[in-house]
C-alpha cells in the first residue's frame, strides 16, 4: 500500500467529479483526482501523476515517472501485487 | 527509457560513493536514520550501505505505518469485524499482521467478514451495494494515505452514506521523529526524510530538526541514486558545518507540500492526545481521530471497541529496531523464529518492514556489491 505508481490521464471524466481515467501499465483505470483539482494548473490528458490507494497524489513530469516505472518493475512482486489490486479496484463502475 | 539508463548508471553511484568518502573527516563516525520504510527497502535491495564508507551508516526508523500499529489496535478492528452485519475492509499489507489473538486472516477463517481493498473508496463502494450491512474501513497510514481516507470520509457523508465507517488508525510522522530525537539510546547525524508523506506535508514541518536539535534533514527519492545523492547532501551540510532541510526529491516534493491534502484532513480528523505505536510506547499527539462532525462514519463510536492493550511478545524485539537502535538481524529471532511466513512482530510483514527487507534482500548484497565495485 506504500506504494506511488505513475499513470498517465487519458481523460478527465466529465460524467464522474473529480475522476480521470488513467493509464497505469497500460491498463486503463478511473482514479480519483480530488486532492490536485485545486493546483494552479489544471490537470489535462498526456499530465503523469503519481497514483496513491486510488488517489492521484502528486503531478510529475514524463521523466520521474519513467524513473519510477523501471524502479516499480525491479521490486517484482510488491509492484505486481499493487498492480492487480489496482486492476481488480473498479472506481468508475459505480457513483 | 533513455532517463532511466541515465539515472541508474552505475558509475554515478561510483562518483557519488567517492565524493561521500571524500567528505568523511577522519576519526568521525556518521550515522543517518532513513524514516521511510520505502527507502529502507531501496537500501537493502540495491545493498547501498556497501556503496558508503564504513564510518558512515543507515539506520532504519519507524516509517512503516503496517509495523507500527500496536497488537492491541488489531484485536479492536478483529473484535469490530466480529460483530453482527459488519464488513471489515483493509489494505492487503495489514492481513497477516500478528495482533495478541491472531491476524485478520484467521480472524477471516473463523467466520468474520474481512475484504481486502486496493483504496478506500472500494470501501465505499461495497457500502453502497450492502446497505444492509455496516462496513468498516480499516484507516491505517501516514500523512500519504490520510488524505484518501479523508477523501472517502467527505464522501460518503455527501452520499449520506451511513453504514460507512472508518476505523481510524493515522499516525503522523512528525511526532514519531521528536520521540527519536528525544530517546537517549540514539545518537543521530541526521535524517533522510520520507518522499511519499513529504508531497503531503511538504518540507517546512521539519524545520524544527535543524533548528531545535541541530541534525539536517534531506527529503530524499526512492531511487538508489536519490538515496546516495541524500547522503551526500547530508555530508556537505556537516562538512560545512550548515544544518538545514534540504528538498533532493523537488520532481516530486513541492516545499509547501499539499494544501488540499492537508485541508481535508483537518476538515475530518483532529489529533488524538496520545497513540501507541508498537515498540515505541504511548506517543502525544501522533494520531489522528474522527473529528465530532463526522462521528456518523467513526467506527469507534459505533462500536464498542475493548480498547485493548497487549504487550509485545518478549521475544519481538520490534520496538529497537523501529527506532534504528538495532539492526534487523541483531533480533534473537531474526530468521529463526520470525520469518515473512510466521512473522512474530510486525517489521516482519509488511515489504517496507525494515526485517522483511533485509531477510528478503540484505543477507545477499553486501559481498557481492563490493564484489561488483571493486575495480
Ligand atoms: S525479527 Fe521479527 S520480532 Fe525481531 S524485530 Fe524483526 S519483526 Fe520484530
Amino acid at each position: 500500500m506504500c506504494l506511488g505508481i505513475p499513470g498517465e490521464i487519458v481523460e478527465i471524466m466529465a460524467d464522474r467529479e473529480d475522476f480521470a481515467m488513467v493509464s497505469v501499465a497500460g491498463v486503463k483505470r478511473a482514479v480519483n483526482i480530488g486532492l490536485l483539482t485545486e493546483d494552479e494548473i489544471q490537470l489535462k490528458a498526456g499530465d503523469w501523476i503519481l497514483i496513491h490507494v486510488g488517489f492521484a497524489l502528486s503531478r510529475i513530469d514524463e521523466a520521474e515517472a519513467a524513473h519510477s516505472i523501471k524502479m516499480l518493475e525491479g521490486m517484482g512482486q510488491a509492484y505486481t501485487d499493487e498492480l492487480i489490486a489496482l486492476a481488480q479496484s473498479d472506481l468508475a463502475s459505480d457513483r | 527509457m533513455r532517463f532511466v539508463d541515465e539515472f541508474r548508471d552505475a558509475e554515478k553511484a561510483r562518483v557519488l560513493s567517492a565524493r561521500i568518502a571524500a567528505l568523511c573527516e577522519p576519526g568521525r563516525h556518521y550515522k543517518f536514520m532513513e524514516v521511510c520504510g520505502g527507502h529502507t527497502h531501496t537500501i537493502y535491495k540495491h545493498g547501498l550501505e556497501d556503496y558508503l564508507p564504513e564510518t558512515v551508516s543507515l539506520v532504519h526508523g519507524p516509517g512503516c505505518p503496517v509495523c507500527v500499529i500496536p497488537m492491541g489496535r488489531l484485536d479492536d478492528a478483529i473484535a469490530i469485524a466480529e460483530q453482527p452485519d459488519v464488513i471489515m475492509t483493509t489494505f492487503g499489507d495489514m492481513m497477516r499482521v500478528p495482533g495478541g489473538r491472531g491476524s485478520f486472516y484467521d480472524a477471516n477463517a473463523a467466520g468474520a467478514d474481512i475484504r481486502m481493498v486496493y483504496s478506500p473508496l472500494d470501501s465505499l463502494k461495497i457500502a453502497r451495494a450492502n446497505p444492509d450491512k455496516r462496513v468498516v474501513f480499516m484507516a491505517i497510514g501516514f500523512e500519504t494515505t490520510a488524505p484518501s481516507t479523508a477523501m472517502t470520509v467527505l464522501r460518503a457523508a455527501a452520499e449520506k452514506l451511513d453504514n460507512f465507517s472508518i476505523f481510524c488508525n493515522h499516525v503522523t510522522i512528525i511526532p514519531a521523529i521528536k520521540a527519536i530525537l528525544d530517546s537517549p539510546d540514539l545518537r543521530l547525524d541526521g535524517f533522510i526524510g520520507p518522499g511519499h508523506v513529504s508531497t503531503v506535508i511538504g518540507c517546512r514541518p521539519y524545520e524544527f530538526i535543524a533548528r531545535e536539535h541541530g541534525k539536517p534533514l534531506v527529503c530524499a527519492g526512492f531511487e538508489p541514486l536519490d538515496i546516495l545523492q541524500s547522503v551526500f547532501m547530508l555530508m556537505t551540510q556537516l562538512a560545512q558545518r550548515r544544518c538545514e532541510v534540504e528538498n533532493q526529491y523537488a520532481r516530486v516534493v513541492p516545499w509547501h507540500g499539499n494544501p488540499k491534502a492537508l485541508r481535508v484532513i483537518g476538515q475530518t480528523m483532529a489529533l488524538r492526545p496520545y497513540f501507541e505505536w508498537r515498540g515505541l510506547g504511548f506517543i502525544a499527539q501522533s494520531a489522528l481521530q474522527v473529528r465530532d462532525e463526522y462521528a456518523a462514519h467513526d467506527a469507534e463510536r459505533i462500536f464498542s471497541v475493548p480498547g485493548v492493550r497487549v504487550a509485545d511478545p518478549k521475544a519481538c524485539q520490534c520496538g529497537e529496531v523501529l527506532k534504528g537502535v538495532l539492526k534487523p538481524w541483531e533480533c534473537k529471532v531474526f530468521g529463526t523464529a520470525c520469518t515473512p511466513e510466521t512473522p512474530i512482530g510486525t517489521c516482519m510483514v509488511s515489504s517496507e518492514g525494515a526485517c522483511a527487507a533485509y531477510y528478503n534482500f540484505g543477507r545477499f548484497t553486501r559481498d557481492r556489491v563490493k564484489e561488483a565495485t571493486r575495480s
